[in-house]
């Protein structure tokens, strides 16, 4: 991957998110770069969520804009767009913290809702689906097909036919994240993806990010494990209480002093004094 | 294997003996204290006017007595057949059988239901019934689509099988349009209605959605109750064209199908075209609602039950997703209202209340939410059952209450609970109920 060919898919411009007097996001402002993956990283409350919900449409943002671009130089203005429409124009893809399966549909079930928008276009809008037209038929091969590729990546493909909510913690995550590349995003945010994982897990969880980016998906991450942050990131924003206090490559954040004190909660000439102490 | 089977069996019926005296001691121990007063001392006005009271404490102790020995029985009984996910002490020979039979159950419905008006060709009452029972399988087959697949809890169904029924009865009576013209529009028209309806409760979830569907079902009925001119109020609407076959009216007429045929005219040839009139109609529902199960827009439908939250993140549009799904309900529901009205000849607001919408409600709640037969079995032992207890009078409702709970405690997911999934790569699986979500409106 060459740094020449990469633009910014994502422009995240003095984003400002109150709830009543609340302050959860203050003019935040960074970009991610296309075909790269992108870390948000701050301590609980800092925001990190708040924004990935503004990017992904479930919250309208109070100020700021959200631009994304896609590589072939369409730009969607995400502030203003429904949520559904952010997932089926702009191609934005998330997970959730807290994991959201369809838990009473099969694992490939669960594959095939992601492809609804290419099927819905196939079925002519359900009246040739109903009719058993070949194209549509086809079509559903075809989603099928997709689907057990993605079964094969995650490592999943035996347990296609069981139920969502019947896999284990890690396999369920892994599945969300193939339900989310299932609906061909441009960019893919996940929130939390390593929470809950033991080291094995995260393990392969960062060869799977990996593998999404060297396909030129681009990825942006919420993530508190550290090892998957510093392991797999390009590029990495640190958050606390809303703002964005440091930024760069997981290097610099690393040695960062704000970012220390931030995640030890002590005050910054502190953290510079454990940081000399200890190095 | 059978060994260490038995064994089990006896320590789980050994320690249950403990815990279902306790049970039986508690539950007597609250009827004692209930019945005390309520039948242990009884009040009357004397004679000159003061109360005066004496003591039945025979009555009382024979009642607490009952009560014990009821919560002992009502144990066993859920030890032997349920609740779901209990131990279970019924041979594995037994639930294979069990199995097999679900698997044949639905064609052997089938084929007995087709065979029906041959079999009780001279038993009107039960060709009568049956069409009763065919209508509410349909109705719970459209509502399904609604209450067990999309989740959204809609208790003012009965309002498109008005509009079904009034669509009919009114373009058939003043401009003479056939029933094969109708029916269609009748669908169309409660379909529109699904859509209006289904619009404004978009944002509403649960308890909410399910009262503003429950006054939507009774606005219907107020407008057609209200609006003399147009539908007559509560005279209702009569001289409903009876249906034709493709032209060939069923009567005893010098063109009439029996004429034709060269056969003795029967009353019962239009019992019979209609059994299979409302049965090709059920079977269409059924068929239809298959294969969208199968279309992107029943999965998506099922997600939406699932939850709402992750669809949206999919790029899947729940505002049309919903409506659609209200729509095809309300189709189905007018199609069978179109039926109804051909049917009877004569209708009116009576027909369209509350409690149908209920009585639907219940048969697919009954039935399984999303499972077919289930629905068309809970159609069949709620209404061919409510039947059966004729005989019963007074307390046919006390039974027909108490079986519909025992059926609730023992399959709180219905009859057939689990989940068939739309698409397999190996092997179909059934999704145990208690993974399937409910929907929250």
């Amino acid at each position: 991957m060459s740094d020449t060919m990469s633009g910014q898919i994502l422009g995240v411009d003095r984003l400002t998110m109150r709830f009543g007097g609340i302050v959860a996001v203050q003019e935040l402002s960074f970009s991610a770069e296309q075909g790269k993956i992108t870390a948000l990283i701050g301590p609980n409350g800092a925001g990190k969520t708040t924004v990935f919900n503004c990017i992904t449409g479930f919250y309208r943002p109070t100020g700021g804009a959200i631009r994304l671009t896609h590589e072939d130089g369409n730009q969607f203005a995400i502030e203003r767009l429904k949520d559904f429409r952010i997932a089926r124009q702009a191609k934005i893809a998330r997970t959730f913290q807290n994991i959201r399966l369809f838990p009473g549909m099969t694992a490939l079930e669960n594959l095939m809702v992601a492809q609804h928008n290419t099927l819905m276009r196939a079925s002519g809008l359900t009246f040739l689906g109903l009719l058993g037209v070949p194209s549509y038929r086809s079509a559903e091969r075809d989603a099928i097909d997709l689907a057990t590729t993605w079964l094969k990546r995650i490592g999943l493909l035996d347990r296609a036919d069981d139920a969502a909510g019947n896999l284990a913690y890690g396999d369920q995550r892994r599945l969300e994240i193939a339900r989310a590349m299932c609906t061909d995003p441009a960019l893919l945010c996940l929130d939390e993806p390593a929470a809950g994982l033991n080291a094995r897990e995260s393990a392969a969880l960062s060869e799977l990010l990996l593998s999404i980016r060297a396909e030129h998906t681009s990825i942006l991450l919420i993530e508190h494990d550290m090892s998957v942050v510093m392991e797999i990131s390009d590029h990495i924003v640190v958050m606390d209480h809303g703002v964005k206090i440091a930024e760069g490559s997981p290097r610099e954040v690393r040695d960062d002093p704000k970012v220390i004190a931030a995640y030890l909660g002590a005050d910054e000439e502190e953290a510079m004094a454990v940081m000399e102490s200890g190095s | 294997m059978t060994a260490l089977s038995t064994e089990t069996t006896h320590v789980s019926r050994t320690a249950g003996v403990h815990f279902i005296l306790k049970k039986a001691f508690l539950s007597a121990c609250t009827a004692l204290v209930l019945f005390s007063l309520m039948i242990g001392i009884r009040t009357e006005a004397g004679p000159d006017g003061p109360l005066t009271y004496w003591t039945r404490f025979g009555e009382l102790a024979s009642m607490v007595g009952l009560v014990f020995g009821g919560s002992i029985i009502v144990e066993l009984i859920r030890q032997w057949i349920g609740p779901i996910g209990a131990e279970k002490l019924v041979p594995t020979s037994v639930k294979n059988g069990m199995s097999l039979l679900g698997r044949y159950l639905g064609p052997a419905l089938l084929v007995f239901t087709l065979l029906v008006p041959v079999i009780f060709y001279n038993q009107r009452y039960i060709l009568d019934l049956a069409i009763l029972v065919l209508t509410y399988v349909m109705l719970g087959w459209g509502l399904n689509v609604v209450v067990g697949l999309a989740g959204l809890l809609d208790l003012g169904y009965v309002a498109f099988y008005a509009v079904g029924a009034y669509s009919y009865a009114l373009l058939a009576t003043n401009f003479g349009w056939s029933f094969w013209v109708c029916l269609p529009l009748a669908g169309v028209l409660a379909a529109m209605w699904g859509v209006m309806l289904g619009f404004p409760v978009l944002r509403l979830r649960g308890d909410y959605l399910a009262i503003v569907t429950l006054a939507f079902g009774e606005i219907i009925r107020l407008v057609i109750l209200n609006w003399q001119e147009l539908t007559g109020g509560p005279n209702g609407v009569s001289g409903i064209p009876r249906p034709s076959l493709f032209g060939i009216p069923l009567d005893n007429s010098d063109d009439g199908l029996a004429a034709l045929l060269h056969i003795e005219y029967s009353a019962t040839h239009r019992i019979v075209f209609l059994f299979y009139l409302i049965l090709a109609l059920a079977l269409l529902t059924n068929w239809v609602t298959i294969r969208l199960r199968r279309l992107p827009i029943g999965r998506a439908w099922e997600a939406l039950r699932e939850d709402e939250v992750a669809c949206r993140a999919l790029g899947i549009n729940t505002t049309t997703t919903k409506l659609t799904a209200f729509a095809t309900g309300a189709m189905f529901g007018g199609f069978a209202g179109a039926f109804f009205a051909t049917r009877q000849g004569f209708i009116s607001p009576e027909s369209f209340t509350f409690q149908e919408s209920a009585l639907v409600l219940a048969i697919v709640v009954l039935g399984g939410m999303g499972s077919q037969l289930g629905v068309a079995l809970a159609a069949l032992t709620m209404i061919g059952g409510f039947e059966l207890f004729r005989s019963l009078e007074g307390y046919r409702m006390l039974v027909f209450g108490m079986a519909m709970v025992l059926i609730m405690i023992w399959r709180p997911r219905g009859i057939i609970g689990h989940r068939a999934p739309t698409v397999f790569l190996t092997k179909a699986q059934a999704i145990s109920s208690d993974l399937v979500k409910e929907g929250h409106g």
